[in-house]
């Protein structure tokens, strides 16, 4: 095997997760191993957060809060579930999680990808800001809460209130969705926006997943100046 | 007999022709009033304090030879690189998008040039602001306009905002003609739109999910920077306590006359607690967890001279900050712009409109015209002359108090003038013997034991 294929192997059982992280940063400058698997990372918060290298770290297990936080360029793969914030503010990169997801996967996301396999919880997308995200499963409540620009994908459902106070992301989503919060409405799905589905379903692998079976959801922009008549809806 | 302006006219006291102005504007407009500036309305101050120099039972030190130091170091809990600053005023948090970029720069200036530390704000780290800026802490707030990691490593130290004085609980709201398209491009936004700030973050709610946030912050710079939680003084007690427990290395302590870019004139009027009331209050909690002095304590709200500066110190803040008052040694409200003033409807003294981005002397706007008017380095000078003199004022009360440190100061050396801010400085009335305090004590004691029984 060569070098540069060689898989550094951190467990977290005892290396502190400080040094983990430590080296993770310390390729945004130095030359290292661009493949790692984290193992035994029971739930521990923050892993692979702050990350700014072309490397690619697996995560064998489950992860706690803020996991690949403000990632930039790197691959963040979790075998496992994530609690809260996995990949807040997302810079650029991807953050592949093959379990489910907590509240506010991708918060304030700015680019880059998240795929999240199973379902993704409350406040999935709040204030998203550039970022793509995909579910494959359903999202909670108040997703896209605030929503500013990017786009989210999810193949099943929406919980209530989908994209409240939404901005200028663009929502697509196929199962049912259990209400849309203030300034949110459905519109049109037209060629342009079928080839984003296609594009966003191809970048996240998802290939059994029909695109034509999404709807839209976006901003009425009823709400970008304020206006009396509007009082109840702020 | 409108023509009397005599004795005949009564105003009532309930309905002054201010509350008369405010219902007539809100039944036309139907919108409520949004401003800048804090409160302005009387609360207790520091005003009602004063110190009691020294006597013959303390000594001063002499002015202009003997030495009263006044450097700060901020952040000595966790952080590998504490902030060390020459005096103990700094420049709170104020938004690029509230204020126009050679605003920014004149508060970089101004702070460098006197060894002390300037602040980002809701919209993000500008170029020009961190390079004028030795020392720059970078905000941490519910909007995350900006936010990004490489701002997060270039900053000196991260303040998590979690509220303002002027609006305890509230988000924030940038009005649609301050965007321009740099200020909609950092925040992401189209141009021209009402910029809503949430009042919550986004992927954190309550003390135990702030330790993990402060964590990953930790994390993300690699344990260098020291991170302060900004709050807005209300539950001061309980929330210093939990800002300590979640590992805060700062604790940023706004006092309800705190300023604003944009806030609700009935939310800076009524909501929060003055400031004096509040220091007292996290300053128990500091030392209830043996953490005064452990975990800095930065105090701001309606500081506007260096008596200001002193008595925080002495009810125990390590340092100040000051937001209205810098804005106004740069230049803002001064009389030259009086005609401009009037023009808008207000006057010198007066202006308080700094969400409307018309700002005559260029410094709340976005207004490329306008902001071209604001030199930078004169702002940045009359800040720097401004942070002295705060500085000189301070270290003069101190000396006259025997302080060779302007934290040796304590409540000790204060008394208060009214009774209110006597109980919420917790400091004796002027002139009130210890005896008679201590015999009030005893009875008050002897009257909760029977209640209580
Ligand atoms: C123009 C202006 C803009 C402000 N912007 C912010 C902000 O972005 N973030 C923040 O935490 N506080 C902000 N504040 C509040 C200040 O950080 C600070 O808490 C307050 O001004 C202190 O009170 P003082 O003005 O009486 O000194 C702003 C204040 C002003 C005057």
């Amino acid at each position: 095997m060569s070098v540069a294929a060689a898989v550094e192997t951190v467990d977290l059982a005892v290396t502190p997760l400080r040094e983990l992280n430590q080296r993770l940063h310390d390729l945004a400058s130095e030359p290292g191993p661009r493949h790692w698997r984290v193992v035994n990372p029971n739930g521990a918060h923050a892993i692979a957060c702050g990350l700014d290298a072309d490397v690619e770290v697996e995560i064998d297990g489950h992860a706690g809060y803020y996991c690949a936080g403000m990632n930039k360029r790197a691959t963040v793969t979790v075998h496992g579930n994530v609690s809260t914030g996995v990949a807040e503010n997302l810079m650029s990169g991807r953050v592949i999680v093959e379990g489910s997801a907590s509240q506010s996967s991708g918060a304030t996301g700015r680019g880059g990808l998240l795929v999240v396999h199973g379902d993704a919880s409350a406040r999935c997308g709040i204030s998203m800001k550039g970022i793509d995200i995909v579910v494959r499963g359903n999202v909670g409540h108040l997703s896209a809460f605030m929503a500013q620009t990017g786009r989210l994908l999810v193949c099943g459902d929406a919980g209530e209130a989908l994209g409240d106070s939404i901005y200028e992301a663009r929502l697509y989503v196929a199962g049912i969705v259990n209400g849309l919060g203030a300034d949110c409405v459905e519109k049109e799905v037209r060629e342009e926006h079928l080839a984003e589905v296609r594009q966003l379903l191809a970048a996240a692998e998802i290939t059994d997943v029909e695109p034509m079976s999404f709807r839209r959801y976006g901003s009425a922009r009823r709400l970008y100046t304020f206006e009396i008549d509007n009082a109840g809806a702020y | 007999m409108a023509t009397d302006a005599g004795w005949g006219l009564r105003e009532s006291y309930l309905y002054d022709r201010r509350v008369i102005a405010e219902i007539q504007r809100a039944a036309r407009e139907g919108i409520y009033d949004i401003r800048g500036f804090g409160a302005k309305r009387k609360v207790p101050h520091f005003d009602d304090l004063l110190f009691l120099g020294a006597s013959v039972s303390r000594y001063p030190l002499e002015g202009y030879r003997e030495r009263c130091a006044t450097d700060v170091v901020l952040g000595t809990r966790f952080a590998k690189r504490p902030l060390e600053l020459a005096i103990p005023v700094t420049i709170a948090g104020m938004s690029f998008g509230a204020l126009s970029g050679p605003a920014k720069e004149a508060l970089g200036r101004g702070a460098s040039e006197v060894g002390t530390s300037t602040t980002t704000g809701d919209g993000g780290m500008t170029p020009e602001e961190r390079e004028h800026s030795t020392l720059l802490v970078y905000q941490l707030l519910p909007s995350r306009y900006g936010m990004n990691p490489d701002d997060l490593r270039r900053a000196d130290a991260i303040e998590v905002v979690v509220g303002q004085g002027a609006k305890p609980g509230g988000g924030g709201m940038l009005l649609g003609h301050k965007i321009s398209d740099r200020v909609a491009a950092m925040r992401n936004l189209p141009k021209g739109i009402d910029q809503r700030s949430a009042s919550r973050h986004p992927d954190w709610t309550g003390p135990d999910d702030l330790e993990i946030k402060l964590q990953e912050l930790r994390e993300i710079t690699d344990w260098q920077k020291p991170v302060f939680v900004k709050i807005g003084a209300s539950r001061t007690y309980y929330d210093t306590q939990l800002a300590v427990k979640a590992g805060a290395d700062v604790i940023v302590l706004d006092g309800m006359q705190g300023g604003t870019a944009a806030t609700q004139d009935v939310f800076i009027e009524h909501a929060g607690i003055p400031t004096l009331a509040a220091i007292p209050l996290a300053v128990e909690a500091l030392q209830e967890l043996g953490m005064h002095r452990q975990v800095q304590l930065v105090v701001s709200g309606g500081i506007r001279t260096g008596a200001d500066v002193a008595k925080a110190l002495a009810l125990g803040a390590d340092a100040v900050s000051i937001g209205v008052a810098a804005l106004i040694a740069m230049g803002d409200n001064a009389p030259e712009h009086d005609e401009d003033y009037r023009a808008l409807g207000s006057a010198a003294g007066f202006y308080d409109d700094w969400q409307a981005g018309r700002d005559p002397t260029g410094i709340s706007t976005q207004d490329a015209d306008l902001a071209a008017r604001f030199d930078p380095e004169l702002g940045g000078r009359r800040l720097a002359n401004y942070l002295r003199v705060l500085t000189l004022e301070a270290q003069t009360l101190a000396r006259a108090c025997g302080k060779s440190h302007v934290h040796n100061l304590e409540p000790e050396d204060l008394v208060a003038l009214t009774i209110e801010a006597s109980l919420m400085a917790r400091v004796p009335l002027a002139g009130m013997q210890q005896g008679l305090l201590d015999e009030l004590a005893d009875r008050v004691a002897v009257r909760l034991a029977e209640q209580t029984s």
